[in-house]
């Protein structure tokens, strides 16, 4: 059969149920085989909108999300959606078409490098050059992108190569000697951990999404449960923990509540669990904790001592870690199991005077925090969320709350405006079951609006409410906080018409303005069969605190 | 917490260790087995460049499996947490073995080629440093000489310290090669 057709062997090998892709010149072949492949494509407008789909996709499912694009622009146009992937541990395969061999490195039409382009953020990459080594590399980059810690990974193929007839027969392993992840944390750490959580009297167990990642989420509870530790998530492990729980004390870092940064600031053991001590969390690192020891858990083992120095190293899979760490606690003896009675004093005085809050307005005017509020209200929680990146993110992750994983979809390392509209499709098609919701600022959203054309068309039923300000916003507080106010480009007035755009776009568009009835408004959007854009218009001017300044230290929030 | 009557069981905070992000100040030659495929330089050239870690040596051969290449380098660990380069090296998919060799457990070499101003009576001088260093003359012109030198870093290094005063006009050097002391591979 054609090497092509071995693709389509191989996809379905993996269990593949969609891709998000658009053909062109060198993925030709690739696309023939598609014409009655039996495996549903989604056709979308523009390659970054497939790649943030396939990743709205695995993060909403846990499964492998599958990109197709062209050679030349199609290319490089997955190139950030394939580095938001890897920032964020996201398990993606994009197949990429290439020029024939013959015309590799004449600068041929449409042909980039993009083994070489990609090289730094993806997790490996195969540059086809046999016929005979695609069946195999398609198997190895779905069980890279999946194990381990996940990441993107290329598969490049020269459209003649693609076409060669090759005798396909099954591949059922991989030939990866250089590729051993850890699954098993050492015993011997791990009882280690035990040990210290035991004598801690001031203990935070930091979780991050590496925890979803590993599915770890019920063991995590389970651990927090044992001896009622304080649990704070990061951004991209929201909903690890559920955060209507006693023993949450809500996100950390740059924009998380008072009371987990300060929770942080004086702990004396932190068990950091799937997460990367990134920048955001920190903050000043050299004062970052300053009286904790770490127990650093990761299955990546060069997260380890990157940042922050360990003094409990546990090089694994956070779920079987997790497990093993709760049944060493349990086995030990001697453990006070009042010892974390004044440390919860403590932190209920700082969650009692810092709860999170905001000064609601007078009269009609919609808060931006009043719209994430609402949404939470009329979806009582029971939604799978995508934001793009901004002011209405961090509202987002501070008044919506989580209370499992995979419902909270982020570009988190990364920070990828226009990955929300996207990543919401990939999650829908993914759950068609699930109401599937999109909070976008109004700069984010039209970075890839294009896809809304693409939900139309094939039916992809989301609902996107874009926090309205006309503002480049979180850009205009930095501008407010640390350049003296000078608002340098980020005003964008009120362009496009969202509601006009929805309507020539095959969606349906409303604008809402009033707090009065906003509840029940977006109860009536959310019931709007087929995609429904809606135009919120909020606050112009509101800023997002708590904060930590960049380069602050956590002791020292400001607002 | 070690209050009396608890049971051994439980630790203290205080006897905990960081671990890592270590400096040890000295040169690391890592010896790398890399699978013969291409593009695999350029991964750990460019993982170098973007982590902002310095290769001061870089050597690349192969090795008696056909499949397998080797690369030598030589990186400062004053500069650098070795742990976080070797850790960023172990990631990348092509690389199968990395050997961190200790200084005293190893044989290392470079070769140098020197090309050497060496007119009249400088000549015989240059030759007898040359037969000091076991060196070779590899090509004589009336005015130049050129001398290979193999050895460790500090005899090349030295070898270039006594030869420069005649005027030195070129230099070459490849970088060490480097392999475990003893029957074991490295």
């Amino acid at each position: 059969m054609r090497a092509v057709d071995a693709v389509i062997e191989c996809l379905k090998a993996e269990g593949v149920e969609v891709v998000f892709g658009l053909p062109g010149g060198a993925n030709l072949p690739q696309y023939d085989a598609f014409y009655d492949a039996g495996i549903r494509h989604v056709l979308v407008r523009h390659e970054a909108g497939g790649g943030h789909a396939a990743a709205g996709y695995a993060k909403a499912t846990g499964k492998v999300g599958v990109c197709f694009a062209t050679s030349g622009p199609g290319a490089t146009n997955v190139v950030t959606p394939i580095a938001d992937a890897m920032m964020d541990s996201v398990p993606t395969v994009f197949i990429t078409g290439q020029v024939r061999t013959d015309l590799l490195g004449t600068d041929g039409f449409q042909e980039v490098d993009v083994v070489g382009v990609t090289m730094p953020i993806v997790k490996h990459s195969f540059m086809i050059q046999h016929p005979l080594e695609i069946p195999r590399a398609i198997h190895e980059a779905f069980h890279l992108a999946r194990t381990g810690r996940p990441g993107p990974v290329i598969v490049d193929i020269p459209t003649d190569l693609a076409r060669a007839e090759i005798p396909y027969e099954p591949v059922t392993d991989v030939h990866l000697p250089g590729y051993q992840p850890t699954h098993e944390g050492n015993t011997k750490q791990i009882r280690q951990a035990a040990k210290a959580l035991a004598a801690a009297r001031r203990p935070v167990l930091y979780v991050g999404g590496g925890t979803i990642n590993a599915n770890a989420s019920e063991e995590v509870r389970e651990l927090a449960r044992l001896d009622n530790f304080p649990v704070t998530c990061t951004l991209m492990g929201l909903g690890a923990y559920p955060a209507p729980d006693p023993q949450w004390l809500g996100m950390l870092g740059m924009h998380g509540t008072r009371t987990a940064n300060y929770a942080m600031d004086e702990a004396d053991l932190i068990v950091a669990i799937g997460a990367r001590f990134d920048d955001r969390i920190t903050g000043k690192l050299s004062e970052f904790a300053p009286r904790a020891k770490f127990v650093h858990i990761d299955i990546d083992p060069a997260e380890i001592s990157k940042n922050i120095p360990a003094h409990i190293p546990i090089v694994g899979d956070a779920k079987n870690i997790v497990a093993k760490l709760v049944k060493e606690y349990r086995a030990l003896e001697g453990v006070d199991h009042t010892r974390l009675e004044a440390w919860w004093e403590r932190i209920h005085g700082w969650q009692e005077k810092h709860p999170l809050r905001y000064d609601d307005t007078e009269g009609d005017e919609i808060k931006p925090q009043r719209l994430i509020e609402a949404l939470y209200e009329a979806t009582g929680g029971d939604a799978i969320v995508t934001t793009d990146i901004g002011q209405h993110q961090m509202w987002a992750a501070q008044y919506f709350h989580f209370d499992r994983p995979r419902r909270w979809l982020q570009s988190g390392g990364l920070g990828t405006m226009g990955f929300g509209l996207p990543a919401a499709m990939g999650a829908k098609v993914g759950m068609p079951g699930e109401t599937v919701i999109c909070i976008a600022g109004d700069g984010s959203v039209q970075m890839n609006m294009q896809e809304l054309a693409t939900c139309a068309q094939e039916g992809i039923d989301i609902k996107i409410f874009i926090s309205n300000n006309g503002y480049l916003g979180m850009v205009r507080q930095w501008q407010e906080l640390f350049w003296d106010k000078r608002y340098s480009h980020v005003d964008m007035g009120q362009f496009p018409d969202f509601v006009k755009l929805a309507d020539a776009m095959g969606a349906t568009g409303f604008r809402f303005e009033s707090k009065a009835t906003l509840v029940e408004d977006i109860k009536q959007a959310i019931a709007t069969p087929g995609p429904v854009m809606v135009d919120v218009r909020v606050t112009r001017e509101e800023n997002v605190y708590p904060m930590i300044a960049p380069g602050a230290a956590a002791r020292d929030m400001v607002g | 917490m070690g209050d009396p009557g608890t049971k051994q069981d439980l630790l203290s905070l205080e006897d905990l260790e960081a671990a890592g992000a270590l400096r040890t100040g000295r040169k690391h030659v890592l010896s790398i087995l890399v699978e013969n495929k291409p593009g695999v330089l350029t991964r750990i050239a460019g993982l170098f460049a973007r982590r902002g870690f310095n290769i001061e040596t870089l050597t690349v051969g192969p090795t008696d499996d056909d499949q397998i290449s080797r690369v030598t380098l030589t990186v400062d660990g004053a500069l650098h947490p070795i742990d976080q380069v070797t850790k960023q090296l172990h990631k990348l998919i092509n690389v199968l073995k990395i050997r961190d060799l200790e200084p005293e457990g190893t044989v290392a070499r470079e070769l140098a080629l020197f090309k050497v101003a060496a007119e009249g009576a400088a000549r015989s001088e240059v030759m007898q440093v040359c037969d000091i260093f076991r060196g070779k003359v590899v090509d004589v012109t009336r005015r130049s000489l050129i001398v290979e030198v193999t050895g460790t870093t500090d005899k090349v290094e030295a070898f270039e310290r006594m030869v420069r005063p005649f005027g030195l006009i070129e230099m070459m050097r490849t970088g060490e090669i480097a392999i475990s002391r003893g029957r074991s591979e490295t």
